[in-house]
């Protein structure tokens, strides 16, 4: 069956809702209007106003307001708009979701799952264009999702309802419209492995989420030159699959990350920082990043694109690693 | 198997070749065995010589599929080659020094540049107007301080490149690079391994070879000789990996062979020489059918978990007169007759003494079975070849006595022994193929 | 067959399945399969050369008559 990122992450959240009447959702104009992003179109009609909640513009309010129900027995899926105004929730969401089970010695779960847009490369500027998912990666307490096919915009919510503490999941803008074969009995996957989305010897590109189809377009493109380069989709950022990390470093011995954070403080450091711990008399090469320029995303069409990682930059950095670059 | 040496080639570059045509024979760590071209087409390019060793995988040749191709496609040299000298020249351009002179101008920045840099400005020929220095100036000046320092050349070697070299006795600092800025990396290092490997007993002691170190390689030994040591060596290597690894466990049990033997003799007693049977074909068969009932002894023990084999592949040990042993296939054994298996046995035991196995044969039994009694002793408590999973051991077919219905008796019969992997098996499985051999072997007609 | 042809015939197959085994200076009293170590396929393997080219069956029930070289020299010159 044909369909798209956004229609599989919509197909995820309306059987949310059919199947558990804890489940409902929240966030701005995710009722009346369909989301943002559209992905909740329909919904507010066919479950009403009560599980399709739209919410007054504050963020710090209604992730509390989603933290409260979690801790009361609800399982709420909360929309953040895009990933810049989680800032306006960090204190909800990092003293308050991540931490609660820990500072109740174990007492108060909280099963909350916040959805939210990130990244750019669709004119949006630096308001709503920015990679922010590393930062959340840092904190202890949370589970940090980055689908980046339709099997996993269809499968990973459910997995993450499941779960008894907070999962965030981002959503790269650039996905919604990325369409793609799913199964007619396409449900739950795993949110804890990491996947290999092509096989290869020579060197391993190892990305997450926005940058996976720029990143096999490169491997694509390496093949063509006689480079086969396996690609590690990370798909959860935070607790990250070491074990799939070392793995194909160890095959490899050569690894460029692909991460359109920034690179200073990010997650690409960590996983570079996590081969050299572990794989360190594997590598035939330095560990090779490509980042977004450390500039705010630009507006203008060009700029933007000069600031984000390309497959001509994944292409170069690969050909460097494996010693062809000069 | 991870490499071979490739002992000579039996096609050359314009030959036809049809898959399944030897096309040359390769030294493996067990045994020269052919290689078999997967493909019909010309022979366009050998890329390995004689002497050379390569991993398992590595491209020997390169087949085109029809002669036009032949001339249509030049043979192109491994690209990089060509890449690095145009960019070896490139560079001699940038920086030829250029004779100056004059008191340089520069502006602040660029300037302070080259103070960043270290280098004197009164030094750099300024290209700009008036002999102006400029930043692209300053920044050639660098490079070339970069190449001319480059004389000395610390040489970059690859973590791993690092690790191997120290593992393989290679000093990594005369093994040409060719990862990332010319950096020596693990592929490099494994090259350098190989190509230090005595090629051929050409090799004389103390005759410096290429620009490596001057290291005696030890005296050449006889041909077979050293090829005896050498499968000793791997042979060690191989059996220590699986003691290492795997945890052994050992059952044994005297089977009667008395109906088995006697319906042999009635066999043979009718047929020529070269059809007659030898009891280990029975054995053998006893085994195939066996390890079909009971997976968990046939199949593979890879990345911390079993993979059970739907086909019985017996691997038979072979000793070689020249000392050490082979364990090569007979495929598919539990689906073939008692002669065929016979047929199958001589065949590849005769192979395998003349050094023409085939890849196949070499790397894929599911279950080895030995039958070293036979020169004498009673029983063998084998070692399991990695990643197989249990060994079958055969002692003397011979008569010993025998108690049966309170009665003694002289009747033939073997030990047959169990060695298996128990991260795989417990001993009650174990048990269960012993006693299904038993069973088998005492309807030898039905085998 | 005379004594020296059948010794010429026993060489002519030992050679033939075991190479290694020097011939020349052979002790007769040598055990087919314990001094030359030759196992049961090598012994048909023997046997078959010696049914092929001296035209000597030596049916199964005589492989025990035939353990030394001696013997087996005797046994072919019997018998051819």
């Amino acid at each position: 069956m044909e369909t798209t990122y956004r229609e599989a992450m919509r197909t995820a959240i309306r059987e949310a809702l059919l199947q558990d009447d804890r489940v409902f959702l929240m966030g701005e104009d995710v009722g009346a209007y369909g989301g943002c992003f559209a992905v909740s179109l329909g919904l507010f009609e066919e479950f009403g106003p009560e599980r399709v909640r739209d919410t007054p513009l504050s963020e710090s309010a209604f992730v509390g307001a989603g933290i409260g129900a979690a801790l009361n027995g609800m399982r709420p899926i909360v929309e953040i708009m895009t990933v810049n105004f989680s800032l306006l929730a960090l204190d909800q969401i990092v003293n308050n979701a991540a931490t609660l089970l820990h500072m109740s010695g174990g007492q108060f779960n909280v099963p909350l799952v916040i959805r939210m847009t990130t990244g750019a490369g669709r004119q949006l500027g630096a308001q709503h264009s920015h990679s922010l998912e590393g930062w959340f990666a840092h904190v202890p307490g949370l589970r940090i999702l980055t689908p980046a096919t339709v099997e996993d915009a269809r499968g990973m919510l459910w997995t993450a309802l499941e779960d008894p503490d907070p999962v965030l999941i981002f959503e790269h803008g650039s996905l919604y419209n990325l369409s793609g074969e799913l199964a007619e009995d396409a449900g739950p996957v795993d949110i804890h492995a990491a996947a290999v989305r092509r096989e290869g010897g020579d060197v391993s590109l190892i990305t997450y989420g926005g940058t996976l189809p720029l990143t096999l377009e490169a491997a694509d493109r390496l093949a063509a030159e006689g480079i086969e380069a396996e690609v590690l989709d990370l798909r959860t950022l935070r607790p990250l699959d070491d074990a799939a990390i070392l793995a194909t470093v160890v095959k490899t011995h050569r690894a460029v990350v692909v991460d359109e954070g920034w690179r200073s403080g990010s997650l690409s450091a960590e996983i570079s920082a996590r081969i050299t711990e572990s794989a360190f008399y594997e590598l035939d090469a330095p560990v090779a990043r490509v980042c977004s320029a450390e500039v705010p995303i630009p507006y203008a069409r060009d700029l933007e694109l000069a600031a984000l990682p390309s497959a001509e930059r994944v292409v170069a950095a690969a050909r460097e690693a494996v010693g062809g670059g000069g | 198997m991870e490499r071979g040496k490739l002992v000579e080639w039996l096609v050359t570059p314009g030959d036809y070749v049809r898959r399944g045509d030897v096309m040359a024979t390769v030294d493996t760590e067990k045994t020269v065995m052919e290689v078999e071209s997967f493909e019909d087409g010309v022979i366009a390019e050998l890329l390995a010589a004689p002497g050379e060793t390569l991993a398992v995988g590595a491209p020997m040749a390169r087949i085109t599929p029809t002669p036009a191709t032949v001339t249509a496609t030049p043979v192109t040299a491994p690209a990089g080659i060509p890449v690095a000298q145009a960019e070896v020249e490139a560079e001699r351009e940038h920086t030829t020094p250029s004779p100056g002179a004059g008191t340089p101008s520069a502006t602040p920045p660029v300037r302070r540049l080259a103070r960043g840099l270290g280098l004197d400005l009164t030094r750099i020929t300024g290209t700009g107007r008036g002999g102006h220095v400029t930043r692209a100036d300053v920044e050639r000046a660098a490079a070339r301080q970069r190449h001319d320092a480059g004389s000395v050349r610390p040489v970059r070697i690859s973590p791993r490149a690092r690790r191997l070299a120290g593992e393989l006795g290679i000093d990594a600092t005369t093994v040409a690079g060719t990862g990332p800025r010319g950096a020596v990396t693990g592929e490099d290092v494994l090259r350098a391994a190989r190509e230090k490997e005595p090629a051929d007993v050409d090799d004389r002691p103390g005759a410096p070879r290429g620009p490596g170190p001057v290291t005696a390689p030890a005296p050449a030994p006889p041909d077979t000789g050293q090829r005896a040591t050498a499968l000793r060596r791997r042979i060690g290597t191989l059996m220590s990996r699986s003691k290492k690894t795997i945890p052994h466990y050992y059952l044994g049990t005297t089977i009667d062979l008395q109906a088995a033997v006697a319906w042999m003799h009635a066999v043979n007693a009718q047929r020529s020489v070269s059809a007659r049977l030898v009891p280990a074909a029975l054995l053998l068969k006893a085994c195939a059918l066996a390890a079909r009932q009971v997976p968990e002894v046939n199949g593979f023990y890879t990345e911390a978990r079993f993979r059970p084999s739907q086909a019985v592949h017996l691997g038979v040990a072979v000793a070689l007169r020249e000392g050490g042993l082979v364990a090569p296939a007979i495929h598919d054994a539990d689906t073939l007759t008692v002669d065929q298996l016979m047929e199958r046995l001589r065949d590849v035991v005769t192979r395998a003494r003349t050094g023409h196995l085939r890849r196949a044969e070499i790397a894929d039994p599911t279950l080895t079975v030995t039958a070293l009694g036979e020169l004498g002793v009673d029983t063998v408590y084998g070692v399991i070849y990695p990643p197989q999973v249990a060994l079958v051991g055969f002692g003397r077919v011979r008569e010993r006595p025998w108690a049966q219905d309170g009665m003694l008796a002289v009747r033939q019969s073997v030990t047959a022994t169990l060695s298996a992997d128990h991260r795989v098996s417990d001993g009650l499985r174990g048990g269960c193929f012993l006693d299904l051999v038993d069973e088998m072997l005492q309807r030898p007609e039905d085998l | 067959m005379n004594e020296h042809e059948a010794r010429a015939a026993v060489y002519a197959a030992t050679s033939q399945v075991a190479p290694d085994v020097e011939t020349q200076g052979l002790d007769d009293r040598s055990r087919l399969r314990q001094d030359l170590e030759l196992d049961s396929l090598d012994f048909l393997a023997l046997v078959e050369h010696l049914a092929r080219h001296a035209g000597v069956d030596v049916p199964e029930g005589d492989y025990g008559r035939v353990g030394t070289v001696a013997s087996l020299i005797a046994y072919v010159a019997e018998h051819a």
